[in-house]
């Protein structure tokens, strides 16, 4: 994939402590973010977590409680939808049934008063680059759902619109067809220059996508950051946990140096060794998050050593490209662990095997919340 | 299996009987030659001479001409008003009084027609006498007192197409620089338009054949069809009412049948249009 021109000194989409209050409940949560401009920026998060009520007061359907959005430096309070320099594209798609594709995507340059001749070139480029110009006369019902996506996103981007907003961009399409769309969605961005805001509750999609992510929970932004930053340094239980999937043990701190620390946990025979420093008060209780394709596991009945337990597999689950394993340990805790199928001929673990799993010093994030 | 096969059969033809034989008979026996309604002349029918009297029946023909432009005067306005009503109830949320002004436009659906005529006269007698308007009573009123109760018929009917209505739809074109005036006539008015329309219809025909309020709030020269054979019948069922309603029924019947089978040719093509649809690549 090419590097993404993305201007980081240039703020383009400002939010400043926004908060939305419907009655007594607080969609979103005094949130604050800037967006670059050129970047695909994703809030990822699940149903009722505020993704949605936040995209849509960017879009200007609905309005902040309190706190200021501002796009390319202009305040957006008391602007309407309608005046706005930013489209969307609807999770509904929301194709004017009884319009052609070519009205669908002509009717915001219509809006602009833009002359006839002009706006006829311009779509029938539009059509050309989402690759539906043969399709400019059928009516949305006629066309499939990949091809009623690309109509959507050719009427949204029409315009030229500083922002996109995008609801779950790919939520209606099958799962061949949205790893296709979803590198088709880059390449158009990268072509055009966009910025986009990607609304949604997939990560993988999020992860695809992403040149950002937001994780929301309940109605604020837990965290920002690159798509390997998030899932390689999750600063809560909540990230490391809502984000693909990951071993979670309790434990205390024993021994807490610049370099490196050490960590008794409840359910482990073993201490795990960190390979680097923690702010973390002494003695004070910490979570140890180990992700399963960083643990090691070979055959073997004597666990010795520091990241090292023992255990017995109790679960397989093949993949074809890789195998889960799930390893009850001596304690009793059930570890998961999954291993790359690299080797054709190998004989591989099977039920009720003795196994002793390792992990590397560097492996293991330690979160204090 | 036979048995239950012919049972149902029996049930099916008695039950169509029951509906249409009255209509049936009515219009075999606007052929009769006889001046008797119920008498079968079986020498000189069948005829179409009570056809010819009909249209030389210029009283009723002027009433048919009434009802018509009443029943066409007041569905135009209660498909404007009940779609103003109707977009009201669903589009502006839960403001002071929805509860309130739901019930009350749908309420003469329940209303006994003998009060809603009632109250209608007792309006207009009170109106005249204090702003000298309307001035006595004829087409006017009975278009207004068909637009009140008709009404509440196109709301029901564009309200239930609004509450199916993707709200997306008016946010995209929103969203694309359509100002709200232009959404509506570009976007929601094209695609609630079939409701209107059946609300129209619903108001047309229902306007065309009431009596009773009709009856309360007319004035001389003003007497609708229905009104003219209600005074007629009293005086005795002449068969050039038979012709005349044989003719509506055939006008309704045609148009019924038609309306079918355009609508199920377009559900077809569209069903056909939605498979080729998905069977292309992506």
């Amino acid at each position: 994939m090419a590097e993404r021109v993305v201007d980081r000194q240039n703020q383009y989409l400002r939010i400043e402590s926004v908060t939305k209050r419907f009655g007594d409940f607080v969609a979103v949560d005094n949130v604050s973010l800037s967006i670059f401009k050129g970047e695909i920026f994703c809030l990822l998060g699940g149903s009722g977590c505020g993704k949605t009520t936040l995209l849509r007061m960017l879009a200007g359907f609905e309005s902040p409680t309190s706190g200021r959005i501002l796009i390319d430096g202009q305040d957006m309070s008391g602007i309407p939808p309608y005046e706005r320099p930013v489209n969307m594209m609807f999770q509904s798609y929301a194709l004017f049934p009884h319009m052609t594709v070519a009205a669908n995507v002509a009717f915001g340059l219509e809006q602009e008063g833009v002359a006839r001749p002009e706006i006829e070139r311009r779509v029938r480029e539009m059509l050309d680059i989402v690759k539906l110009g043969e399709f400019a006369k059928r009516k949305p019902h006629q066309l499939s759902g990949g091809q009623r996506q690309r109509v959507a996103l050719a009427r949204a981007l029409i315009k030229k619109p500083k922002l996109l907003l995008l609801d779950e961009p790919l939520g209606a399409l099958d799962k061949k067809l949205r790893e296709h769309t979803q590198f088709e969605l880059i390449n158009l961005q990268e072509q055009l220059g966009v910025t986009f805001v990607v609304v949604t509750h997939d990560q993988e999609e999020a992860m695809t996508l992403a040149s950002r992510i937001g994780v929301m929970n309940k109605g604020q932004i837990v965290q920002v950051g690159t798509p390997t930053e998030i899932y390689e340094f999750p600063n809560s239980r909540f990230v490391a946990d809502f984000i693909g999937s990951v071993n979670m043990f309790e434990g205390r701190l024993i021994e807490d140096e610049p370099g490196h620390v050490r960590i008794r946990c409840d359910d482990l025979d073993t201490t795990v060794f960190v390979s680097h420093g923690i702010s973390a008060a002494p003695d004070a209780r910490v979570f140890v998050a180990i992700r399963p394709e960083k643990i090691e596991m070979t055959r073997g009945q004597a666990a010795e050593g520091e990241n090292c337990v023992g255990g017995v597999v109790r679960e397989i689950a093949y993949m074809g490209d890789m195998s889960v394993y799930l390893v009850r340990l001596d304690g009793g805790r059930t570890v998961r662990v999954t291993i790359p199928n690299i080797e054709r001929h190998e004989e591989r673990i099977v039920w009720d095997e003795r196994v002793v799993l390792r992990w590397q010093p560097s492996s293991p994030v330690v979160l204090t919340q | 299996m036979n048995d239950r096969g012919l049972f149902r059969k029996s049930i099916l033809g008695l039950g169509l009987a029951f509906l249409y034989v009255p209509i049936l008979s009515m219009m075999f026996f606007s052929f009769n030659n006889s001046r008797l309604v119920t008498v079968w002349d079986a020498e000189n029918s069948p005829t179409l001479r009570w056809y010819v009297r009909l249209f030389e029946n210029e009283q009723l023909l002027g009433a048919a001409w009434i009802s018509i432009k009443i029943a066409a005067l007041s569905a135009s306005g209660a498909a404007i008003l009940g779609t103003l009503a109707g977009l009201v109830l669903t589009r502006f949320g839960p403001f002071r009084g929805r509860a309130l002004l739901s019930a009350m436009t749908t309420a003469p659906l329940v209303m006994p027609e003998v009060i809603m005529g009632i109250a209608m006269l007792l309006l207009f007698v009170a109106l005249e006498q204090m702003i000298g308007w309307p001035e006595g009573r004829g087409l006017l009123t009975i278009t207004i007192a068909h637009v009140t109760f008709t009404m509440a018929y196109v709301t029901v009917v564009v309200q239930s197409r609004l509450a199916g209505f993707d709200d997306a739809l008016e946010e995209a074109a929103l969203d694309l620089g359509a100002k709200p005036a232009t959404v509506f006539f570009k976007i929601t008015l094209p695609l609630i338009m079939p409701a209107i329309v059946s609300g129209w219809l619903l108001a047309f025909t229902l306007s065309w054949d009431d009596v009773v309020i009709s009856q309360f709030v007319s004035g001389p020269g003003s007497s609708t069809l229905p009104m003219e054979i209600f005074s007629r019948v009293r005086r005795g069922v002449s068969p050039d009412i038979n012709a005349l309603a044989t003719i509506m029924v055939l006008i309704v019947a045609t148009g019924v049948v038609a309306s079918t089978i355009w609508m199920k040719r377009q559900e077809r093509k569209r069903a056909l249009e939605e498979q080729m649809a998905r069977s292309d690549t992506p």
